[in-house]
Parts: structure tokens; C-alpha cells; sequence
């Protein structure tokens, strides 16, 4: 039992258990609270049929911060990965699949031309990808100083971009805010390498590939600072979780589960307590939240306790989930047209084209789901014997779009949904229809009711430039430390976003043990 | 009748009392408040302004911009709204404030009207809701503009009570200064105030529009034998002044409206520090004003006596070493004073009242343009209080 008012840490999603983790280390009385029965928020492994298992949300990483894996020694505390470096697939109804692999190009039919832009291309973007992933680790800057000293983090982020060289700077400036398929039809010709480029800039967004700021969301997907590029965890997404959870409680931290935050109390301008559903009353001066910056500041927090420009900004923050998740119990591994053998436990893109995404895109922004929608594929159990009997599968799907503010609403939607997620599915595995046990969907509706994302957003809280770095969650609270005194965000609504990475949490916790006592 | 859809027709608005206060404007001086016209003066800008000092004056507030602001949360929201403790303001009472962004930068100021539990009316300069709406979220409230539902009127000066009394209305007797009361006018409820915008005793009358001609007409005849008189804005201005009174857009520049942010005032640079109270909830700026606090402020509001009978409109304020320091923001030669006298805006290091400063005065006599530098003494109350302000029974005059 914690003796001391302890440092709160709300919600044990992997940033706030991150967060719990570094701040137990330098010797604070830690304690999280998380209204689930289990650790991982978002980042979770569940079974969905009897003897089926599957990472909730995200299925693969590829932005897990080195930092945090390497100070936390998450392989120390159990993590494994099943597969690092997993290769995209872009599948096609008549001809082979498109095979990648950062710069590589390992299958498929493209022109001479395509084929000798792509590696200049790829490298390029991650030359400029890594400009983004250099800020991952840091406090964003402010916009406003006092002092000369406090736009250094400012002078430090322009140095970055300007350490790229005259050329490359020049081009990064040029395409930071551009939609990714005029960049991609500046480069290439072929529709199907294109819908395969696009989808990264536009997964998990609502955006679509003639949307500005695509080119920013796809920096993002490819900032990760880690040498594993993408790669499945052994136990799906939860065992990333555990391994933090394990980090934290070795460190010493406490973890409560199944106690839900209702509300902060705050006295003289500084958090005082927490409040739990229970009624429970927890006296806190340091509070951290994990959840995103809408239910932190708007749902506990409440407006009252904020200035009213700042309050319709967080309220103006934009959150609305397109991508629905569909979880598929196989009694089989089922075979993708064009597609080798091998390649059936890779990333497995369902984006023909980047018109095909944008016509997806466009039933997003009149709230009704696509007709034709995009789908990332993993079938972990080709590396990942413990989430399925033997001989049986998992096929975990991110489906999009599938928009949180569906006109009419998602119940009377899931049936026809979940027969379209099959028919498209049929089309590029024919027979796998046959395979199919049990499924599961999870519509942005479902995932914000379970783990409480406002709009059932994965990233917290869309992720473009005009809700990045500096902006994010909104500008003026950008630097983790809320207006409330002892209130941190540290979650993916503040820098540097969304994807499993932890950098969040590691930047609050660094800056809530850096602010003077 | 014309369609309710042809609204864009009437460019500029009549208020409630029009037909009484065109028939009264002898001069036909009219100037546009908001959405309305209103009299600039009746018939002479000094008479008038005798009357208000020496008898009393009537002026139509009706196009002043009114918010109703009901529901649970009401009191927690203007709480949030304004620098102020708002719970400190009984039912019955009314209270003056200001408003602020978020970097603690004045929006404007107004009066809280405390009209009944979980009620209440927010009377401002400028039209302030979409900034009300804006503040409201989170709060189980309900926010109306209200100003062409209401007709307001201010009877002001030392017989303003003797005219009331005169009308039979016996409440006054115990009504303190901001204290509101309701009685029976002819079968409407008219609510009486005893508040006003020019220092003196002075009451203001709220009524609804269809009742507000036979108020005007009650009050004149009422009146008669007290000398009332009307008065435009112009009268109500020298008044404002000499009662030490702000303005928005003349003594700060409202912060929504402000392109510069050098430009703009928090509550401590405008003399209101005793309208910010850091020891009730969370109010907007209320960060931003601790920290001000802590720094300290840039400027400061002055009263100044300026030496000499030339009005200092517009006048650079300069220090003993002859650097500016501020200019005048308001300015009058005050006929009660027998005194030039100005507010001014001087940087935070200047100003206190030990300090000389001297305004630079330009002036013309017969079109020959004249410099003056004339010393200016630092004023610690509002020019003009007289007694009367402020007696429980008003006196009877």
C-alpha cells in the first residue's frame, strides 16, 4: 500500500504505463488507474472466440519508441517479436502482389521506370520521416518565449529540417503539405504501387489520398527511430503492453484495474484529487492522464476549470474514427490470389489504387462507409503460434472507412458491414468464406465505448500538421503540462501522437520529474 | 403589415421610447448606438447637462446590449465568465465587472443583474454572445440576447428620486445603491435600479417595449415641477468622465478587437484590481492575470487634474524628463469641477499620485493652432461623488 500522496497515473494504456514506468524508476510513489480489467488500453490482445486470440486495435508496430524498449528492458520483462521487418503486400484480383520492404522492392510487375523511382522515393521520405521521428523524443516548442533560451526547441527543430541539405530541405518543405497522390503521380505510373504508398499516408485517418496534409500522416507512419521496421509481437499487441506493465510494477509502480476516474478535483487551480466511479477518493498533486485530451479536459477535468478560448479549442479537436476493426476466427490459412506461399503472414494491403482509396475516402466525409473499402490484413498466426489452436488462424483486418458518425448509426449497419467485409475479402482470397469460424467487428463506436477514445479515434485525435508538434493536442498545451498545476497529458493526444510508441508517456513523465518542486 | 423577412429594410432601428424622444429632439442630432438611433442631444448639450447636475436627466439605454443568462449553472458560469466573485452578489443586486480572454486582456465591461434564483441579466457595451455561447460549454445554461425585449431608460441626478417618489413609488425609500426593485406600472411590472453611468444618484427603469411610452410619459409629468429634462449622449459623456467611469473602445480597446497585443488592457491596467478575486473557482485569464501579478502590470489608468481650463483631448502624457509616457484616453473641461480633467493610460512606472506629469495640449483659437504643456496632478478618487450617491433614503431634492 502506497503511504505517500502518489504520482496518478490514469489509464495503464501503453503511454501511461510508459509514463508510470520512468516515474517509478526515479522514485516516485506511482499509482494507475485503469477502469478496464485489464492493462493495455488500446495496445491489448483479446479472445474473441473460444481459443482465438488477437491484438484488439493495432496489429502491428512499427513506431515503438527504442528508447523506451531500451530503458524499460521490455525484452527483459518478456517482450518478443514474432516477426520484425514484416514486408507489405499489396494485393491484387488479376495480377501478382506488389512486395516491399522499406527501399526494397522484393515482387510484382512494374515499369522500368516505377521500378527505379521507387528506391530514391522511399529512402527520400524517410530521409524526411526522420526529421519528424527526431522530435518523437522531445517537448514540443512553444510559440511564445519570454526568454531567448526557450526558443532553442524551436531553433532546434528548424536546425533538423535544414540539416537535410539545401535539396532535400527544399523538397520537404515543398511536400510537408501536400496530398500524397500528387506526390505519388509526380513519381510513378503505376495505380497499384500507388493505392500500396497511399494507404500509409492514410490509414487510421480521416483523410483520403487527395487530402492535403497525406503527405505529413505518411512521414509519421515511417518516423519510427527503431531498426525492427515493422514487426508483429509475439501475443499480439497485449504482450507489448505487458512487458510496460511488468517494466512498471518491477520499478514499483501500482496498478489498480477495474477502477474508472470519473472526474478531477481541483482546488486553488491545481489538481487536488482524483474521484473514482467507486467513489473512491484519491488525493493526487501530480496527476498524469493517458486518455485523450477531449475526456481528459473536457469529461474530468470539465471546462469550467479552463479558459474559454483554450476549452473550444480541446472541444474543436479533431476526433472522428474511420477505421473498424474485423477479426476473423479461420479454420485454415487461406490462400490471397497472387500472392506466394510466404507471403501470407505479412502486412496485406487491400488498396488497388489510389482512386480506389479516395472513392473510399468520399463516403467517409458524408458519413456512410465505404462500399469499397481499404483493409490492412495480418494472419499473425503464421508467426505466432500462441493466439490460435494449431493448424487454425487469426485474420485481423483494419477496415476503413467505417466512420464513427455513421448517418443512421452503426447497429442497424453491422450486418450489411461485416457481409461486405466478407464479399471483399472473398474476392482477393477466394474460398475463405468457407474457412471462416467466428468473426468479430469493432466499429469506431465499439472501440470508443471500450477504450474510451472519444469518436473511437486510434490515434486520440486525428493526426495532421494542424494537430501536431506544437498544435497538439491544440497549441498552448502542447508541452504536456495542462493548465490545470499538476495535470499532464500523456497520451496520444499530445506529441507525438498516435501509433504503439510510448514516446508520450516518456516525454510527460520526463517533464513532469524536470518541473521544480 | 410588413413581412417579418423584409427585417433588412430598417437599416437602423427605432428604440421603445422613439416617438417620445423625436418629438423631443429639437435639434434633430442623431448618432447610431448598436442597432439603433439615438439622440446626440435634445436641445442644448450644456442645459441638458445642467439638468443632470442640478435637477435630473432622462436617457434612453434601451439600445445597450442585454443578456438573459439562466439555468443550474448559471451562477458557476459567469463565475467562469468574470474576474469577479459573481456568488457575492445577492438576489436583488447588481454588480459591475469585466470579462477577459484568455491572456487576462479586458473583452469589456457591464453589469450583473441578480432578477431571481439561477437569473440573471448581463448588460454590456459591445454584443458579447458569441462569446457567452462560446464560454458556455459545459454548463447547463441557457443564454439569450434580450435587448429588444426590453425598454430601458435612466432617469439620473439629485431629483431623479423626488420624480419616482412623485409617481407614487414608495420603494425607493429603502432601495441602496445596486438594489433592484419591481413594482406596478399601469399592470406591467416595471423594475427599477438604482444604478446609472454618471456618478450621481440615479436610478434606471426597465420596462417592456408596449409599456415604455407611457413610462417616458409618466416620468415627464411626474417630473415637471423637478426640472427633468432629456439628455443625449453627448451630456451623458461629460458625466461618465467626470464620474471616473471606462469606456470600451475609448479607454481600452475591447481584446476581441484588437490586432495588436500590445494594444490591450488587463483589469490591472484599468484601475479594476479589486474585480479580480483569485480566491473563488476558475475564471478565463485567471492564469495569465496571476502571472501579471507576479510581473507586474504595463500601464496604469489615471485620473488627472490638469492645470489650465483647455480640455487635454487626445494629449500626450510626458514625465518631469520630457518622455512619454501615455496619452489621454477621455477628457473634458467639467463645468462641477471647475477643472480640466482626463483619464490617461501611463506606463505602470509613472503615475502614482506624488508623480508630476505633463499633458501636451493642442488647441485653436479662431483656427491658429496653440501648444500647451500643462502640469497634471494624479487624481487618487473619481472626480465628481457627491454625498447624495450613496444615502439611504435618497435625499429629497
Amino acid at each position: 500500500m502506497i503511504k505517500q500522496k502518489p504520482t496518478v497515473v490514469i489509464g495503464a494504456g501503453h503511454n501511461g504505463l510508459v509514463a508510470a514506468a520512468y516515474l517509478a524508476r526515479a522514485g516516485q510513489a506511482v499509482l494507475v488507474l485503469e477502469a478496464g480489467a485489464h492493462v493495455g488500453g488500446a495496445a491489448a490482445t483479446h479472445e474473441f472466440f473460444k481459443g482465438f486470440r488477437v491484438s484488439s486495435v493495432s496489429h502491428l508496430t512499427s513506431l515503438l519508441d527504442p528508447v523506451v524498449h531500451n530503458d524499460l528492458s521490455l525484452a527483459r520483462h518478456g517482450l518478443v517479436f514474432a516477426k520484425t521487418h514484416v514486408k507489405s503486400v499489396a494485393l491484387a484480383v488479376d495480377q501478382e502482389a506488389l512486395v516491399f520492404e522499406g527501399a526494397q522492392l522484393l515482387a510484382g510487375t512494374l515499369s522500368e521506370l516505377d521500378r527505379a523511382a521507387f528506391a530514391p522515393f522511399v529512402k527520400r521520405m524517410q530521409r524526411f520521416a526522420s526529421v519528424l521521428g527526431r522530435q518523437h523524443g522531445r517537448v514540443p516548442p512553444r510559440l511564445q518565449w519570454d526568454r531567448l533560451i526557450d526558443a532553442w526547441p524551436a531553433a532546434r527543430f528548424g536546425l533538423d529540417v535544414r540539416r537535410l541539405g539545401r535539396e532535400d530541405m527544399r523538397e520537404f518543405l515543398r511536400v510537408i503539405t501536400m496530398a500524397i497522390q500528387d506526390v505519388l503521380d509526380e513519381e510513378f505510373s503505376s495505380d497499384h504501387l500507388k493505392g500500396a504508398l497511399a494507404m500509409d499516408a492514410v490509414l487510421g485517418t480521416k483523410l483520403g489520398p487527395r487530402s492535403g496534409n497525406t503527405v505529413f500522416s505518411y512521414l509519421h507512419r515511417h518516423s519510427g527511430q527503431g531498426h525492427l521496421g515493422v514487426a508483429l509481437p509475439q501475443g499480439g499487441m497485449g504482450a507489448v503492453s505487458q512487458s510496460l506493465a511488468a517494466a512498471a510494477r518491477d520499478a514499483g509502480a501500482e496498478i489498480r484495474l477495474n477502477s474508472k476516474v470519473t472526474s478531477l478535483e481541483v482546488s486553488a487551480g491545481a489538481v487536488a484529487a482524483v474521484l473514482l466511479e467507486s467513489g473512491e477518493r484519491v488525493e493526487a498533486s501530480t496527476v498524469l492522464s493517458s486518455l485523450d485530451p477531449k475526456t481528459t479536459l473536457l469529461a474530468l477535468l470539465g471546462a469550467r476549470h479552463l479558459d474559454t478560448e483554450l476549452a473550444q479549442r480541446v472541444h474543436h479537436f479533431r476526433s472522428i474514427g474511420t477505421a473498424a476493426k474485423v477479426h476473423i476466427a479461420l479454420s485454415g490459412l487461406p490462400q490471397f490470389r497472387g500472392v506466394q506461399p510466404e507471403h501470407v503472414g505479412e502486412r496485406l494491403l487491400i488498396c488497388p489504387s489510389a482512386e480506389y482509396a479516395d472513392e473510399a475516402f468520399n463516403a467517409a466525409k458524408y458519413q456512410r462507409y465505404s462500399e469499397q473499402p481499404l483493409m490492412e490484413l495480418s494472419v499473425p498466426t503464421v508467426y505466432d503460434a500462441t493466439l490460435a489452436p494449431p493448424g487454425q488462424h487469426v485474420l485481423s483486418a483494419i477496415v476503413q472507412y467505417a466512420p464513427y458518425d455513421l448517418k443512421g448509426g452503426w447497429e442497424q449497419a453491422r450486418a450489411p458491414f461485416e457481409a461486405l467485409v466478407m464479399q471483399v475479402l472473398e474476392r482477393y482470397a477466394p474460398g475463405i468464406g468457407k474457412l471462416v469460424l467466428a468473426t468479430e467487428l469493432l466499429t469506431p463506436v465499439d472501440l470508443e465505448r471500450q477504450f474510451g477514445m472519444t469518436g473511437g479515434h486510434w490515434h486520440h485525435g486525428e493526426l495532421s500538421m494542424d494537430q501536431a508538434l506544437m498544435l497538439r493536442p491544440v497549441h498552448g498545451i502542447a508541452q504536456y503540462q495542462m493548465p490545470v498545476q499538476g495535470l499532464f497529458l500523456c497520451g496520444a493526444g499530445a506529441h507525438p501522437g498516435g501509433g504503439v510508441m510510448g514516446s508520450a508517456g516518456r516525454n510527460a513523465a520526463a517533464v513532469v520529474l524536470k518541473r521544480p518542486s | 403589415m410588413r413581412s417579418p423577412r423584409a427585417h433588412y429594410l430598417q437599416v437602423v432601428k427605432h428604440t421603445p421610447f422613439h416617438t417620445r424622444t423625436h418629438a423631443a429632439n429639437q435639434l434633430n442630432l442623431w448618432h447610431r448606438w448598436r442597432d439603433y438611433t439615438v439622440s446626440d442631444a435634445y436641445f442644448d448639450v450644456a442645459l441638458e447637462y445642467t439638468a443632470l447636475r442640478n435637477a435630473c436627466a432622462v436617457f434612453d439605454i434601451s439600445p445597450m446590449t442585454k443578456h438573459r443568462i439562466s439555468g443550474p449553472d448559471a451562477l458557476p458560469f459567469l463565475n467562469r465568465l468574470v474576474t469577479r466573485d459573481v456568488s457575492k452578489i445577492s438576489e436583488g443586486r447588481v454588480g459591475y465587472c469585466v470579462w477577459c480572454d484568455d491572456r487576462g486582456q479586458v473583452i469589456d465591461d457591464g453589469t450583473i443583474f441578480h432578477l431571481g434564483q439561477n437569473d440573471y441579466r448581463l448588460c454590456s457595451q459591445e454584443r458579447q454572445l458569441d462569446w457567452l455561447v462560446r464560454s458556455a460549454l459545459g454548463f447547463d445554461v441557457q443564454i439569450r440576447e434580450e435587448t429588444a425585449e426590453i425598454a430601458a431608460i435612466a432617469l439620473q441626478g439629485p431629483t431623479s428620486a423626488a420624480v419616482l417618489r412623485a409617481m407614487g413609488i414608495s420603494c425607493i425609500e429603502s432601495l441602496t445603491p445596486f438594489s433592484i426593485s419591481v413594482v406596478d406600472l399601469a399592470g406591467a411590472p416595471l423594475m427599477i435600479s438604482r444604478t446609472g453611468f454618471t456618478g450621481d444618484l440615479g436610478y434606471e427603469l426597465w420596462v417592456a417595449p408596449t409599456h415604455a411610452e407611457q413610462l417616458w410619459d409618466a416620468l415627464f409629468e411626474a417630473g415637471a415641477l423637478y426640472g427633468i429634462k432629456p439628455m443625449g449622449t453627448h451630456a451623458l459623456e461629460m458625466a461618465r468622465i467626470e464620474a471616473g467611469f471606462i469606456q470600451a473602445g475609448v479607454d481600452f480597446l475591447p481584446a476581441d478587437r484588437a490586432i495588436r497585443t500590445d494594444r490591450t488592457r488587463s483589469p490591472f491596467e484599468l484601475d479594476l484590481t479589486w474585480l479580480v478575486d483569485f480566491n473563488k473557482d476558475h475564471f478565463t485569464g485567471r492564469a495569465a492575470l496571476l502571472f501579471e501579478r507576479t510581473r507586474g502590470p504595463r500601464y496604469r489608468l489615471v485620473r488627472l487634474d490638469v492645470e489650465g481650463n483647455k480640455p487635454a483631448k487626445d494629449a500626450y502624457i510626458y514625465d518631469d524628463k520630457r518622455r512619454v509616457v501615455g496619452a489621454v484616453t477621455s477628457s473634458l473641461w467639467s463645468p462641477m469641477c471647475k477643472a480640466s480633467i482626463a483619464l490617461a493610460s501611463v506606463e505602470v512606472t509613472r503615475g502614482s499620485p506624488s508623480d508630476t506629469l505633463w499633458a501636451e495640449i493642442y488647441y485653436q483659437k479662431e483656427l491658429k493652432w496653440s501648444r500647451a504643456n500643462a502640469r497634471c496632478r494624479v487624481v487618487s478618487e473619481a472626480f465628481y461623488t457627491p454625498a447624495r450617491r450613496k444615502l439611504t433614503p435618497p435625499p429629497n431634492i
